[in-house]
C-alpha cells in the first residue's frame, strides 16, 4: 500500500510540475488520435450521408456491416496495418511501419465505421423527418445533404467525439504498428502498458489519471452537449 | 366551359385520379375543376384522404392512375410556385430567423434581399422579436403561425394547408386563421384541407367534400353549407358521420 500511495504522489507530481516525459507522451497521443479522428471524418460523415441518402442493391447489409464493424477489435485492424506496412507487405516500401503516421492510419480504420454508422444513422432519422418538407422546397439532392448535415449538427458532433474516445483509449493497434518507441511511437495506453509491466507505477499511474480524465471528459461532454442541443434545438 | 379565375395555375384540374398503398385505395377516382382564385376548402371526416389529396395536387404523391394539372403547367412545374405547410410543421433544428433563412437561400433569393423577406415574414405572422429563438421551442401556435409564414415568405401563386389549426388550442386557431386570411386576401390560391366544419364554414369560398376516397361533392361555400346535394355531406355537416 505504501507503494502504492508513494507511486500516487510522484504521479501526481509529475503532472503538477509538467514532466517533459509526460508532456511529450500526451502530446503525441492527442497528436495521432485526433489527425485519426480527422481523416476518419472527413470519409465517414459524407460517406454516412450517401449511404442514408441513396438507395442501391444490397444497401441493407452496407448498414449492418457498417455497424458490424464498430466492434472491430483494434489488436486485429493493429495487425492487419502491419501486414500492410512491413517489409514484406505491399506498402512496406513506404517505410511508415513504427511511425507516428502508421499509428494514424491504424486508428483512423478502428474509428471510421464508429463515425460513418453513427452518421449514417443521424442522417437517416433526419431524412425521414424532413423529407417531405425538403421536397416541397424543391431541394437538390447538394442543397438536401447540407440541410440534413447542418441540423444534424450535434448528433454528428458526439459521432466524432465517440470516435476519439475511442481513439484515444486503445493500445492494442498503436502497440503493434508504432513499436512504442522511446520518443517516436510512445502514447498514453502503450506507455502506461509498459511501465506497468516493469513495475514503474509513477509515470503509469499519472499518464492513467491524465487518460482517464481526457476519456471521460470527452464522454461527458458528449452527452452535455447532446443534451443541450436537444433542449435548445429539439 | 367555365372560365378560371386569371391566375398563372389556375385551374386545377384533376381527372380520374387514383392512389393506393400497400394494395389499399386511398383515393378512389377523383376528378374535379377548380378555377376560382378563392379559397378552396377540402373538407371530409378523418381517413378521407385529404391529407394525400392535398399532397397529391403539390407532387409529392404521385397518383397511380389519373392526372392532375395546374393551369397549363406539370404538377413538377407548378410545384416551384406553389409551397406547402403540414399539419405539423416540420421546423429545421435553427432559430427562427434560420428557418426562414433555409427557404430563401434553397430557392436563390440574394443575400441582399433576404434580411427584409425575412422581417416582413416574422411581422406578418405576429413573431417579429422571435428571430432569434429557437424554432422549435415555440408554442404549437407560434410554430404553426412560422410553418405557414415560412410557405409564404417568397409569395408562391399558390400555398396548400393540411388541417393548419387540428392540433391547437382554440386562441392559437384563431391566430393561424387570422394569418390565412390576411394571406388569402393578397391574392394567394389557398387550398387547405380540414375536418373542422365551423373552420370551413368560416374560411372556405368553396368547398369539396371528400369521403372514402371519393369527391362526393363539390360546390361553393353558401350552397355547399345551406343546401348540401350529396346524402352522406348533409350527414357529415349534421354531426353523423365522425369527423
Amino acid at each position: 500500500m505504501n507503494e502504492f500511495s508513494s507511486a500516487v504522489a510522484a504521479a501526481l507530481s509529475m503532472i503538477a510540475t509538467l514532466n517533459a516525459d509526460l508532456i511529450e507522451i500526451v502530446l503525441l497521443s492527442l497528436q495521432v488520435s485526433l489527425s485519426a479522428v480527422v481523416i476518419a471524418s472527413i470519409i465517414a460523415l459524407p460517406l454516412g450521408a450517401l449511404i442514408a441518402l441513396q438507395s442501391f442493391p444490397g444497401r441493407r447489409a452496407v448498414v449492418i456491416l457498417l455497424n458490424a464493424l464498430m466492434g472491430l477489435p483494434p489488436v486485429v485492424v493493429g495487425l492487419l496495418v502491419y501486414l500492410l506496412l512491413s517489409r514484406a507487405g505491399p506498402l512496406g516500401s513506404m517505410g511508415l511501419l513504427f511511425t507516428p503516421t502508421a499509428m494514424v492510419i491504424a486508428q483512423s480504420i478502428i474509428v471510421l465505421p464508429i463515425i460513418a454508422a453513427l452518421s449514417r444513422q443521424t442522417i437517416a432519422d433526419l431524412h425521414e423527418e424532413y423529407d417531405e418538407h425538403l421536397r416541397s422546397l424543391g431541394c437538390t439532392r447538394m442543397q438536401s445533404i447540407a440541410t440534413l448535415l447542418w441540423d444534424g449538427r450535434f448528433r454528428l458532433l458526439t459521432a466524432i467525439m465517440a470516435g476519439f474516445g475511442r481513439a484515444i483509449a486503445e493500445v492494442g493497434a498503436v502497440i503493434i504498428v508504432g513499436g512504442n518507441i522511446q520518443h517516436a511511437t510512445r502514447v498514453m495506453t502503450t506507455t502506461i502498458a509498459l511501465e506497468t509491466s516493469k513495475g514503474n507505477l509513477a509515470l503509469a499511474l499519472g499518464l492513467g489519471l491524465i487518460l482517464v480524465t481526457l476519456a471521460l471528459g470527452v464522454n461527458a461532454a458528449a452527452l452535455v452537449i447532446s443534451d443541450a442541443a436537444r433542449r435548445r434545438y429539439g | 366551359m367555365e372560365k378560371p379565375d386569371d391566375h398563372p395555375l389556375l385551374p386545377l384540374v384533376a381527372r380520374g385520379v387514383k392512389f393506393g398503398i400497400n394494395g389499399r385505395q386511398i383515393i378512389k377516382d377523383v376528378s374535379f375543376w377548380i378555377g376560382s382564385s378563392g379559397r378552396t376548402v377540402i373538407l371530409g371526416p378523418n381517413g378521407a384522404g385529404k391529407s394525400v389529396m392535398l399532397r397529391l395536387c403539390h407532387g409529392l404523391l404521385q397518383p397511380s392512375s389519373g392526372e392532375i394539372r395546374w393551369g397549363d403547367l406539370s404538377i413538377a412545374a407548378a410545384r416551384e410556385q406553389q409551397a406547402m405547410a403540414s399539419q405539423h410543421p416540420v421546423l429545421l433544428r435553427r432559430t427562427v430567423r434560420d428557418n426562414l433563412l433555409h427557404v430563401l437561400r434553397v430557392k436563390g433569393v440574394p443575400r441582399s434581399e433576404r434580411q427584409a423577406l425575412v422581417d416582413a415574414a416574422l411581422e406578418q405572422a405576429g413573431l417579429a422579436g422571435l428571430g432569434a429563438r429557437a424554432a422549435r421551442t415555440l408554442s404549437g401556435g407560434q410554430q404553426q403561425r412560422l410553418a405557414i409564414a415560412r410557405a409564404f415568405v417568397l409569395k408562391p401563386k399558390v400555398l396548400l394547408l393540411d388541417e393548419p389549426t387540428t392540433n391547437l388550442d382554440p386562441a392559437a386557431a384563431r391566430g393561424v386563421e387570422e394569418l390565412i386570411g390576411a394571406i388569402g386576401a393578397a391574392g394567394t390560391k389557398i387550398l387547405m384541407t380540414t375536418h373542422d366544419i365551423a373552420q370551413a364554414r368560416r374560411l372556405a369560398a368553396d368547398v369539396m367534400f371528400l369521403n372514402d376516397g371519393r369527391l362526393l361533392e363539390h360546390a361553393p361555400a353558401a350552397e355547399f353549407f345551406t343546401s348540401p346535394k350529396d346524402p352522406v355531406a348533409a350527414g357529415f355537416l349534421a354531426g353523423e358521420l365522425p369527423a
